[in-house]
């Protein structure tokens, strides 16, 4: 069949992939889509993801989060997308390419991003069951089949894929061994002293590292299986599984056999608008192209250079004048835990270079520096500490303003200099995946008013990519801020100039434990005796009660002075609704409960009308109490031994589980037990924002860990801590802070982890956007939490622990003192009579809030008002 | 609990159409904080009273939502005038005038108040 192009031109788009797919959009941005049939064929049953970050399938990203493909912008563009489908031919006589399924598309622009595939050297039995390559989701899903049946793993290929192969098979439990047939690992980034701070660095996690052996054979056995290799030093090593990570070749085959030149070493020829050179029709971009410097490229920022460049020449923009001659190499990364990053020239090859390096094997650290002979810095290598890459990155062919070597020395060391941003020229560039320079940020800063890091981000675009240079970018908006004059009010609200960090230190530090005493001695000075505002009285009651066993104040909330300081919610233990009722959560901790305690919730809300339904957090909530039941449906829940559920506070939320290793096959940990001790542990925590939990009895994550503030993940050896996560408006996955976590060692970094957060971050910043905002990010607080960098956490472990001790259960205090009950009332004047908006209607055999009885209320303007609310009271 | 000489027995008052109508007793209003008021025609009122003891009072509906929880807001100082923030949306209401201070076209109804 053939497929007949209407009156649009038709472009065919031969791979979808990352560069694939940033072509789709750059056409998008430019209109193409609309004036263009576009159609894709991709051989991947899988529409594109991040090839960069595959390796963290691992660590539990799900192939759909690896997406980069929204199907919203593929349907809203009209884009014909064929996944599974690869092109197998290309007529450019007839201008068609006939895909696998047989399908005949002709067309006017064919653009190939074909990519590229690895290279596995030709050696016996490399087919062999049990070998595999690292290339696509598939590839993973492979390696985790077979590794399971599976106890040695060997890599072929010491680079940056085959470092990251090896560390994925090295979680999944083997034990792993890295052939390289060059003497050091990363041949192409790191010269031989940072390979050999690197290979120390590795072999201390317990990979075997085997370097200038190269693999003559794979043995197998009877069934075909891979059984070990044959190195070419005569050695054998068994193994039961071989992945071949030897590199990539661009994938030019389609190409070739339609007669288009390519390079000697493999890639299509294309010159600088990335058109090939033998035929105007064709593009090609990505992997598989040979650039008009003569080289492959790699990278995905290149790619995307490329596809933006091609993209560019196809709207035939005069205006735009794109082309790609060549990109940087610079690259920045962590494998396995290690900062690995070189840029310019880093193995040295500027004519008369010389040189400076510091190198200290002990711990893992090797850097050097290449400086022309005039003092101009060319290029380095950074290994086990890269945080000066960002700043000597942006120096590159300039002369650096302090000696080259005192860059290279650790920080602290004497003679050691720490090279500010300040110090860069303009013309810097700062963001190499977006090309945003210094002057550019600057501008961000100085002309379009941008006051913060993500609205700097926003503007220019700058820290949007890899991420490598948020650093920097962060230090740089500081300090133009501070040279431009701005006074950048970081006080909490009108009332005090403090922010809540500071707050939280004079509360602690000189132990005032009224809000009173805090607004009267450190508020502004016209705030000073006022009544305060909606915004510091609960970010100052949430202090006060996080801190309250240290500074001496109840920890009760409902507490004389604090019980007006509490938002709503907090003040009436419940969650305020839409109609004025309330919902009521009980805990339920790690989401664990008895036939007997389903029975009594059941029970309550049936006996008060309450609407129930089951929350994400593995509990359950009843909705449209009044405000004068709560106490009344709080006496019967503390008698069936239930305790409030925190679910109206800035607090710890719930611990969620999946069944563990109790219940469930694949299960390796006891996650159910773990979730309730630490639902127990924290319940009641008061934090600058609410806090949510859960843990997963394995890899599997069925409770959905990496999505919580603090996540726990069962290992066979014991448990991982991730940090930061987010469901919500702008979902974050956690970041990993320690790996197999004794149930001891686990609790000890969690309690740093929150004591740290509730001391230092924002009135209602979460997790994730503290860990984001504060210098330093992860590695820092890692630093504080782990390494005790700052010598704190002795107290912090004692804060917490004071916390845990002087535990109350908020309702059981309240139904017990007759003085706080006479807050439960719909009216001071008439205890007893409902307020006559909370009404509700049936819906789905249960009820929901009478909403037109909410809006008759808002029209009583006239005199018809009172009538018309008259007769609404009586449903 | 001992009351202060000054406010023992005294009443919280609101001036309606012709009277004064007497809410409750003044020590049931926590500083800070607000009551919810039944009027003899079915509307509701809100009665706050701050730190310095002064007392206002305004609507108890929440003029955006409906819902009658404007009692059960955080109240505050801006710029010298009192106000309570709906607990519902967060929008401030001045105490004295009952006008919206995040939307000057919408007020609600304020009330004379007293402790007599």
């Amino acid at each position: 069949m053939t497929t007949t192009p209407g009156a649009a031109p038709t472009l065919v788009l031969v791979g979808h992939g990352m560069v694939g797919q940033r072509f789709l959009e750059a056409l998008a941005e430019r209109g193409l889509t609309a004036t263009h049939r576009v159609v894709v064929l991709c051989e991947e049953p899988r529409p594109a993801y991040d090839r960069v970050a595959l390796t963290s399938y691992f660590s539990g990203r799900t192939p759909d989060e690896l997406s980069m493909t929204d199907m919203e912008f593929i349907d809203a563009h009209g884009i014909e997308l064929y996944l599974g489908d690869p092109a197998e031919t290309i007529d450019r006589a007839a201008r068609t390419v006939t895909a696998r399924s047989g399908e005949v598309f002709a067309y006017d622009t064919l653009v190939l991003a074909t990519g590229s595939y690895p290279f596995v050297p030709p050696v016996p039995n490399k087919d062999a069951t049990g070998c595999f390559v690292y290339r696509t989701i598939e590839d993973l899903l492979a390696i985790e089949e077979y590794a399971r049946t599976a106890s040695t793993g060997a890599v072929v290929g010491g680079g940056l894929l085959g470092l990251e192969a090896a560390g994925a098979l090295k979680g999944l439990g083997l034990t792993s061994h890295i052939v390289e047939f060059a003497p050091r690992l990363m041949p192409v980034q790191v010269d031989e002293g940072g390979g050999a701070a690197l290979l120390r660095t590795i072999e201390e996690m317990g990979l075997t590292v085997h370097t200038g052996v190269g693999t003559q054979e794979i043995t197998v056995g009877s069934d075909g299986a891979v059984t070990g290799m044959k190195l070419s030093d005569g050695s054998e090593l068994a193994t039961d599984l071989v992945v071949f990570s030897a590199g990539v070749r661009p994938r030019d085959q389609l190409a070739r056999d339609c007669g288009l030149t390519v390079g000697e070493r493999g890639g299509i020829t294309v010159d600088e608008q990335c058109r090939t050179v033998t035929d105007p029709h064709v593009f090609a971009i990505g992997e598989c192209a040979l650039a008009a410097d003569g080289r492959v490229y790699g990278l995905v920022a290149p790619g995307y250079e490329q596809a933006e460049t091609a993209a560019a020449a196809i709207a035939a923009d005069e205006a735009e004048q794109r082309t790609f001659t060549g990109a940087d190499l610079s690259t920045k990364l962590k494998l396995l835990g290690v900062d690995v990053a070189s840029f310019g020239d880093a193995h040295g090859t500027t004519e008369d270079c010389l040189d400076v390096v510091y190198s200290d094997s002990r711990s893992g650290l090797y850097k050097k520096l290449v400086i022309g002979r005039d003092g101009t810095l060319l290029g380095g290598i950074l290994v086990g500490d890269a945080d000066a890459y960002g700043t000597l990155k942006a120096f590159t062919g300039s002369v650096p303003p302090v000696a080259p070597e005192s860059l290279v020395l650790p920080a602290g060391a004497s003679g050691g200099a720490q090279l500010g941003p300040s110090a860069l020229p303009d013309e810097a560039v700062i963001c190499s995946c977006h090309n945003v320079s210094k002057g550019t940020i600057r501008g961000a800063v100085t002309e379009h008013s941008c006051t913060t890091v993500p609205e700097v981000k926003k503007c220019t675009k700058a820290g949007t990519g890899c991420g490598s240079c948020l650093k920097v970018l962060g230090q740089l908006v500081t300090a133009e801020l501070e040279a431009s004059g701005v006074e950048v009010d970081k006080g909490l609200c009108g009332c005090f100039a403090q922010t809540r960090e500071e707050l939280y230190e004079i509360v602690l530090a000189l132990r005032v434990n009224t809000y009173r005493d805090l607004l009267d001695r450190y508020g502004r000075e016209g705030a000073r005796g006022g009544d305060g505002c909606e915004v510091c009285k609960p970010a100052v009651a949430s202090i006060i009660a996080s801190l309250a066993p240290a500074i001496g104040a109840s920890g009760y909330v409902l507490d004389g002075e604090q019980a007006a300081l509490q938002d709503s919610n907090d003040h009436f233990l419940a969650n305020l609704q839409k109609n004025g009722s309330y919902s009521v959560v009980p805990r339920i901790p790690g989401g664990e409960i008895t036939p007997e305690g389903l029975i009594t919730i059941g029970e309550i809300a049936r006996d008060f009308g309450l609407y129930t339904k089951i929350t994400g957090g593995q509990r359950i909530d009843m909705f449209g109490a009044r405000v004068e039941q709560l106490p009344l449906i709080w006496m019967r829940l503390v008698d069936a031994g239930f305790e409030s559920g925190h679910a109206y506070g800035k607090a710890l939320r719930t611990v969620k589980s999946c069944v563990g290793s109790t219940w469930c096959r694949y299960g390796v940990q006891d996650s159910v037990r773990m979730a309730i001790d630490l639902e127990l542990r924290y319940r009641g925590l008061r934090s600058p924002h609410k806090l949510k939990s859960a843990v997963s009895g394995c890899a599997r994550e069925c409770a959905e860990a990496q999505s919580k503030d603090f996540g726990v993940i069962a290992t066979a050896a014991g448990w991982n801590l991730y940090v930061g996560g987010n469901g919500g408006a702008t979902p974050r996955h956690a970041d990993l802070l320690a790996q197999d976590l004794s149930d001891a060692e686990l609790i000890r970094l969690i309690d740093r982890f929150l004591m740290f957060y509730i001391r230092t971050a924002d009135r209602l910043e979460r997790t994730s956007t503290w860990l984001e905002r504060i210098p330093g990010g992860l590695d820092h607080v890692r630093d504080v939490v782990v390494e005790d960098s700052l010598g704190i956490c002795e107290e912090l472990e004692s804060l917490m622990a004071a916390h845990v001790a002087h535990y109350a259960d908020e309702w059981a205090s309240t139904i017990n003192d007759p003085e706080k009950l006479a807050r439960f009332v719909s009216f001071v004047n008439a205890p007893d009579t409902p307020d006559p908006v909370v009404g509700f209607v049936p819906e789905r055999d249960q009820m929901k809030p009478d909403l037109p009885l909410l809006s008759i209320g808002l029209r009583r303007a006239d005199d018809t008002a009172d009538v018309l609310l008259e007769g609404s009271t009586q449903r | 609990m001992t009351l202060a000489p000054e406010t023992t027995g005294l009443k919280v008052q609101l001036q309606l159409a012709d009277s004064w109508f007497t809410v409750c007793d003044l020590s049931l209003l926590t500083p800070g904080r607000g009551v919810a008021v039944l009027l003899a025609d079915g509307r509701q009122a809100a009665v706050f009273r701050d730190r310095s003891d002064r007392l206002y009072a305004i609507d108890n509906r929440d003029p955006f939502g409906g819902a009658a929880v404007l009692s059960r807001g955080l109240t505050g100082t801006h710029r010298g005038r009192p106000f309570v923030a709906s607990p519902l949306l967060k929008q401030r209401f001045d105490l004295e005038t009952g006008v919206c201070l995040d939307d000057e076209t919408v007020r609600v109804a304020a009330y004379e108040v007293r402790a007599a």
